[in-house]
């Protein structure tokens, strides 16, 4: 909403500079969003037209001599149609600052020879002075404006750009923002005239309102008026107009536009002649029927939408946008004017639906006020009678089915402080809200009846009442304090607890935490997911998604940790690992998806040597093993990997993983075809673990255990077994043994001396017993029936 | 029976063995062999009680000096040992110690994942306990029950991703637009008092820019008791503030308008880069907007069941990718999502 001050300024005296002034009303919740300064003008001054020659070298161009004040005279080249001698115009000097009409671009004006004749300065366009868009023709001003005097004296003007919110209805309009300024400076609102003359004959008799549908409808306000004469507004007014961002159009339209802008209410105008009956009915559309607006489109209706019809066709959709057939015109000698009020919802509705949006449709949406139609409808008669030659009908048609109470609010003492913390004096209340227009009367011992002017829909209990007075009392000048009273009780956080403490284990591993979109499209799905899992699950779709690239809730992490990966290859070996956490989004029937907390970890690239360079061996499987492990220790857990066949994993390097006998992931190599779509050149290890499966496993508090005092044996023990035999399972032998504190591989070996289809196995065993130091013998003995078991389970041969 | 030719002789097998000691560990057993408690020259000494006094004075001065002698020689070839190590590294074993340490793997968190962490300690601090909801919401929590019914023209300020489902012809299923519903989640399962901050992504349908994504994350606070009023709000939000951006930060609040709150408003904090004399950070205005809140408003109380007479409560948001660009002066909200390693490694 742009609020021109100049403008602003006949409703209520501005006493502040524009910047002070745009902070307070900010701060007050009528947000500034920008101020802007038209017509900081440097030479430019008012000229006037004395001559206009023809150019000698082009039929398109003029040369104006304008007359600049002084007696100074200048001789200048014009290629606007529309220049004339005696107009008043804009003269810019050679070194004025101006836009360029073409480009819009920032310059300085210099002297120029064009088409051979050289132009002393210029005469200015809209867009020259960056006051519009208009280029077609020079500016022209008002006759009354002074000849040579400074442009910024006669049209310079500060625009305030409000950023408002949709809870205020009524300061979508020059005239609320007059009573904010007034309240926040003790000021006083000067409110426009709706006096005029009833010249004319009743109107009773002569048009008619039936409101058919009331719930959509509440207030409906027509007024006759005749033998207008359709023409150009007033200057003052256009300039208005332009200033606030509206083009204008005729004096009928303007004046309805102008209103509108000054004090918030929607108006249209019928011509007169051309309603049927000259019968206004305000109904629902029949489904299916159409109309063409004012603009040109065509739209079909649905019978939730609200219409104006006559007593033969449709002539408006309410509280959007005129129809085609019955706008004013130039031949429009009589209008019927509605101000009416409808239901915020409903026109939101409708427009929205129709995808028609206009300075009516975003001021009715927001509710506004039933008792402001008949004052906007007075207020755009006396205008038309004033300056379209007007004549005004006796009377106006006032259908008033859904009156509203007016709104009264009690407010006690004891809620101010309760919601505010602290006291105000009944003096400083009653005064900020006389200022807003409110009334306000103390009912002894301890409140105020407030009366809420008809304007503020928005205000309906005692904590709205409130807050008017906290923001012009300004909150900054409320104290601060600090939280007191009982903390709740601990609600403990598992889940969160769980994945922050993974978070934290995959970057103690070196891992680079990213963060991707939670949606994605159904190709990088496809390059991840199996066919088959795709179909019986779909993943949720956005029925209006941004783009084709954010259309579905990711039911896994695959393809964006590959992406991400394809996205940082620098063409170089260098190792790149990276993991998310995150959730996804697995549908369920009728129901909220169920969002399961992911861990997602990728590794690709060479290890690094001594120096940092890549020169290792290529990160796979045990790469990302070795990282997820560190998980798992860090969580003081051991997973069990057991070899998996899964899409998207290369068969022979995949395993699922396995926590207190639950699958709570994957691991393992990504396929090559799978790397391959998204053209990544190399080996990728990824896996991926279930949180709220592994949620159940997860331990409490470590309990001590007593270092043992007595010494470890160690040693190592190598077997041969064939070469499908899992070391896990070996280890697993192993560490069944009592005497077996710990045990781990240290060496996989096949080729010579080893028997073909046989490798060897090297364990580095630690022996301890609890309550004495081992002897060798006992070592012996232990060692001979591991051996025994490795032989019988495994058929291992110890090797020599 | 100890004599002069017993200290000889062990004297020259002392001496022989300490220059045969090649290592710490043989300096140390001939230390304990020749000197300690239980060693040779010790076991001579205990000899001497079966010789006559004289005898004893003579034979005991001898073995005195000889283990005198004896330390002598070993504490030089201790020193010694040291000193030609040190000697040895200073000749030819010297480090560039301006060559790097093998390099270890460095991983880091996202900046929005510290930021976020920073937010919920400086809050957990103040009382608040973390209470995470679902992403994807019904409308009924995202909206209604935060007083934003259909057709509310306070729905623009939350442009939303309708999840493709249909119930009684309308889209009930949302992607969450902020984190407010989980207020009202947490509302409906417990009984106040009530401090609670909800962190968690949120969507909107909005085109991308420079300040503005579609994917953000949000932390979302409240607080519901008796005797809550908003001199608490404004020092709860101060001291949040000056955690975060510092312990001379001037805090300000303005009115604004979200529909679950009364009072409702804005918090922001001056300028930091130009402390308040205007810049592009903010907007030539001297503050920078940090986060919404209000006055939880009583009709959202009343419907949690919570009597609105008794209880009061406050409510803020506040979008961590803003956060976290202020922190850091990241000037392009889209660095944080396009997860290019070289802008994710500077954090």
């Amino acid at each position: 909403m742009r609020v021109p001050l100049r403008w602003l300024s006949e409703y209520v005296d501005l006493v502040l500079e524009p910047e002070e002034l745009a902070r307070r009303l900010t701060t007050a919740g009528v947000e500034v969003g920008e101020i802007i300064t038209a017509g900081d003008w440097q030479n430019i001054v008012v000229g006037e037209v004395v001559k206009v020659d023809k150019h000698p070298n082009a039929d398109r161009l003029t040369l104006p001599t304008v007359d600049i004040g002084g007696g100074e005279k200048r001789q200048v080249v014009c290629g606007a149609p529309n220049i004339a001698v005696g107009q008043k115009i804009a003269y810019a000097a050679v070194g004025a600052r101006l836009l360029d009409g073409h480009s819009g671009d920032a310059i300085v004006l210099r002297t120029a020879k064009i088409r051979g004749v050289e132009s002393q300065g210029m005469v200015c366009s809209e867009k020259e002075l960056g006051l519009g868009e208009a280029h077609e023709g020079i500016l022209v001003l008002s006759p009354e404006a002074p000849v040579g005097a400074p442009l910024s004296e006669v049209l310079g003007d500060t625009v305030f750009d409000f950023d408002l919110t949709p809870n205020r209805p009524d300061l979508f309009s020059i005239i609320g923002i007059a009573r904010e300024v007034a309240a926040l400076t003790g000021q006083k609102v000067r409110d426009p005239s709706i006096q005029y003359e009833e010249k004319g004959a009743a109107v009773k008799g002569r048009a008619k309102v039936t409101v058919a549908d009331p719930d959509l409808c509440p207030r409906y306000v027509g007024a006759l008026i005749e033998g207008l004469k359709v023409g150009p507004s007033p200057d003052w007014m256009q300039e208005r107009l332009s200033a606030a961002g509206l083009r204008p159009i005729n004096n009928i339209v303007d004046i309805t536009n102008y209103v509108m802008l000054e004090m918030g209410q929607p108006l249209h105008a019928f011509d007169y002649d051309r309603l049927a009956d000259h019968h206004i009915i305000v109904r629902r559309a029949e489904a299916g029927e159409k109309m063409e607006l004012i603009d040109g489109s065509k739209h079909t209706f649905t019978n939730e939408m609200l219409l104006i019809a006559d007593a033969e066709r449709s002539v408006a959709v309410a509280g959007v946008m005129g129809g085609f057939d019955s706008e004013v015109t130039e031949d429009t000698k009589a209008v019927l004017l509605e101000a009416a009020n409808f239901s915020g919802p409903n026109i939101r509705r409708t427009s929205n639906a129709l995808k028609v949006r206009t300075d009516a449709s975003t001021r009715f949406e927001k509710g506004l006020s039933q008792h402001l139609p008949p004052v906007a409808a007075a207020r755009a008669i006396k205008l038309m009678v004033d300056h379209a030659g007007g004549e005004a009908a006796k009377g106006v048609i006032d259908q008033h089915p859904g009156k509203a109470k007016e709104g009264r609010v009690t407010v006690t003492m004891e809620r101010i402080v309760r919601v505010l913390g602290i006291e105000l004096s009944t003096k400083r209340i009653r005064e900020i809200l006389t200022a807003l227009g409110f009334g306000a009367r103390w009912m002894p011992p301890d409140r105020f009846v407030v009366r809420v002017p008809y304007w503020r829909t928005d205000v309906s209990i005692a904590d709205d009442v409130i807050e008017e007075i906290a923001r012009i009392e300004g909150y900054d000048q409320l104290p601060t304090s600090q939280l007191r009273g009982q903390i709740p009780e601990l609600v403990p956080q598992p889940r969160r607890d769980l994945r922050e403490r993974v978070r934290d284990a995959l970057a103690d591993a070196g891992m680079q935490e990213i963060i991707t979109y939670s949606l994605t499209d159904l190709e990088s799905l496809r390059k991840v997911l199996p066919k088959e899992e795709l179909a019986v699950a779909p993943p949720l779709r956005v029925s209006n998604p941004l783009s084709r690239q954010w259309e579905y809730a990711r039911t896994t992490l695959r393809h964006a940790l590959l992406e991400t990966l394809a996205s940082n290859l620098r063409g170089d070996q260098s190792l790149i690992s990276l993991f998310e956490m995150a959730r996804v989004y697995l549908p369920r029937e009728d129901d909220l998806p169920n969002e399961v907390e992911m861990a997602f970890g990728i590794v690709s690239g060479r290890e690094p040597d001594r120096w940092g360079r890549p020169t290792g061996e290529p990160a796979g499987f045990f790469a990302a093993k070795s990282r997820l492990d560190h998980v798992f220790a860090a969580l003081r857990m051991t997973a069990d990997y057991r070899e998996a066949t899964v899409s998207a994993y290369l068969p022979g390097r995949t395993a699922e993983v396995i926590v207190g006998g639950d699958r709570v992931g994957l691991i393992g190599e990504v396929h090559p075809q799978v790397v391959e779509s998204f053209d990544i050149g190399r080996e990728v290890g990824m896996f991926e673990v279930d949180l709220d499966a592994l949620l159940p496993h997860v331990g409490e508090i470590v309990h001590f255990q007593p270092v043992s005092p007595y010494p470890a044996v160690e040693e190592d023990m190598a077997i041969v077994v064939a070469e499908d035999v899992a070391a896990g399972r070996a280890l697993e032998l192993i560490r069944a043994s009592k005497l077996v504190a710990n045990v781990s591989v240290f060496d996989v070996y096949s080729g010579e001396p080893i028997a073909a289809g046989k490798k060897s196995l090297a364990f580095a065993i630690s022996y301890q017993a609890e309550g004495k130091t081992l002897s060798d013998a006992d070592v012996a003995k232990e060692r001979k029936r591991i051996v025994e078991r490795l032989k019988r389970e495994l058929n291992a041969e110890l090797r020599a | 029976m100890a004599s002069d030719t017993d200290i000889k002789q062990l004297e020259a097998s002392a001496l022989k063995d300490l220059d045969a000691a090649s290592d710490g560990a043989a300096l140390e057993e001939w230390r304990v062999t020749y000197l300690g408690r239980k060693g040779r020259l010790t076991g001579l000494l205990r000899s001497l009680a079966s010789l006559s006094i004289e005898e004893r004075r003579t034979v005991g001065r001898s073995a005195n000096d000889l283990k005198k002698r004896l330390q002598e020689a070993y504490d030089w070839r201790i020193e010694h040992a040291t000193k030609a190590r040190v000697e040895q590294v200073i000749a030819g074993e010297r480090r560039d110690v301006t060559l790097p340490g093998p390099p270890l793997p460095r991983g880091r968190l996202h900046p929005i994942t510290q930021t976020m962490r920073d937010i919920v300690a400086s809050l957990s601090g103040m009382g608040f306990q973390v209470a995470e909801g679902p992403e994807i919401e019904w409308d009924r929590y995202n909206f209604e029950a935060l007083r934003i019914p259909q057709d509310h023209p306070a729905r623009d300020m939350w442009d939303t991703l309708w999840i493709d489902y249909e119930k009684d012809g309308r889209h009930p299923m949302l992607m969450r637009t902020h984190t407010s519903p989980n207020q009202i989640r947490v509302m409906e399962q417990r009984e106040p008092p009530i401090r609670i901050i909800v962190p968690g992504k949120c969507y909107r349908f909005e085109a991308t820019d420079a300040t503005h994504e579609w994917m953000l994350t949000q932390v979302e606070g409240l607080a519901v008791d008796e005797g809550i009023s908003l001199t608490d709000l404004k020092g709860t939000l101060a001291e949040f503030a000056r955690q975060m951006f510092g312990r001379d930060r001037k805090v300000g609040f303005r009115c604004d308008y979200f529909p679950f709150v009364e009072p409702g408003m804005e918090c922001r904090i001056d300028c930091f880069i130009c402390r308040g004399d205007g810049c592009r950070t903010c907007h030539h205005s001297g503050w920078i907007e940090i986060l919404g809140a209000g006055m939880v408003h009583p009709e959202i109380l009343a419907n949690a069941g919570y009597d609105p007479e008794r209880y009061t409560g406050f409510a803020f948001g506040m979008g961590v990718e803003r956060i976290a660009m202020l922190r850091y002066g990241v000037d392009d909200i889209r660095h944080f999502y396009s997860n290019d390693l070289r802008f994710l490694r500077q954090f």
